[in-house]
């Protein structure tokens, strides 16, 4: 699938009529999870006949846009069962099978690490302080080939050191910076529209041993 | 939610030492259609909890998997298509995932398995 065709497939996904300030539920845009995705796919191969999970999935964008890639299983988890509807809308209407579970990404339980690679949107912390490193502590210990997740490039430096020195990934490396647009969606926000600089990570996790079949 | 899924997930409930299998309280399950990728298979025979699978297979209504399976029946396209069937196209639609430690009931409602703790769980 052309890139062009993937963002534009992603375009007509519902996204949060109501979004929860709480939750930082700001929606990942088609621009942003078509390149994420494609990346993922077409430089690193870690999508198509993959296990994928998308941490904190929202309504879905993310997991759908691997699904479209080609993924053999995705899982959606977000804690919010609202979204989560939406999410399961989104992927019906686009004809693609994903498995969702509502969860907080912290508290679910995993036995070994049979996903491949994580995607994820985190919240970025601007309301819970540190959010998006927690999430891609678990993200390092669930995915057994890479997390992509995107973070404030203002966070670059600390991002890379706690990823490397504190969730022991194996490699750490920025693949583009984005501009993120965030449209007036809470009363706090001043003025009509938000540019954000994010950066598109690709993290590697540390080798593990998996669990097999004796 | 399908077993592929079931097969990776476990109870977190503070306390629990083996939350693992969640046992399945299947009130619907559906069957999809999903195309049928091999090489995947062959992957995911390694990293599956067999007796895990088989027993939640049958919680579901699904008898045909072997009580014992190793990679030589891989072969055959026989065990290749019932490993698929009962993997990726059986989808429980309505009803609970049990913690085997504690008996706590995770509801599961249009596929979706609600899996959010209590505050004393966490």
């Amino acid at each position: 699938m052309k890139l062009k065709q993937l963002e534009g497939l992603l375009g007509g996904l519902q996204q949060f009529p109501q979004p929860k300030v709480e939750l930082e539920q700001y929606p990942t845009g088609p621009h942003i999870a078509s390149r994420m995705l494609f990346t993922a796919e077409n430089s690193f191969e870690d999508v198509s006949d993959k296990v994928v999970a998308d941490f904190g999935c929202g309504c879905g964008t993310l997991g759908v846009a691997a699904a479209l890639l080609s993924a053999e299983h995705v899982l959606g988890i977000d804690i919010d069962p609202e979204s989560l509807e939406i999410a399961s809308n989104n992927a019906e209407e686009l004809e693609v099978d994903i498995d969702f579970i509502q969860s907080n990404v912290m508290d679910l339980g995993w036995r070994g690490r049979i996903v491949d690679t994580v995607i994820m949107n985190p919240p970025f912390g601007t309301r819970k302080k540190g959010a998006d490193l927690d999430f891609l502590s678990v993200a390092l210990k669930v995915a057994s080939q890479a997390v992509y997740s995107l973070h404030k490039t203002s966070t670059r430096d600390h991002v890379k050191r706690t990823a490397l020195r504190d969730f022991n990934a194996s490699s750490a490396e920025v693949i583009c910076e984005l501009r993120y647009d965030v449209p007036k969606m809470y009363k706090f926000h001043k003025k009509k529209e938000v540019d954000i600089a994010v950066d598109l990570w690709r993290f590697v996790p540390a080798a593990s041993h998996q669990s097999r079949n004796t | 939610m399908r077993l592929i899924t079931h097969n990776m997930l476990s109870s977190n409930i503070k306390g629990v030492v083996n939350g693992f299998p969640l046992r399945i309280e299947a009130e619907k399950v559906m069957e999809k259609t999903m195309e049928m990728n091999s090489e995947f298979l062959e992957k995911m025979f390694e990293k599956v909890d067999w007796k895990a699978f088989v027993d939640a297979s049958r919680a579901m209504g699904y008898t045909e998997l072997p009580e014992e399976a190793n990679s030589s029946m891989l072969d055959s396209d026989e065990f290749l298509n019932r490993f698929h069937h009962a993997l990726l196209e059986l989808d429980l639609e309505e009803g609970a995932l049990v913690c085997p430690e504690t008996g706590r009931r995770f509801p599961v409602s249009k596929g979706i398995p609600n899996m959010l703790l209590h505050e004393d769980e966490v």
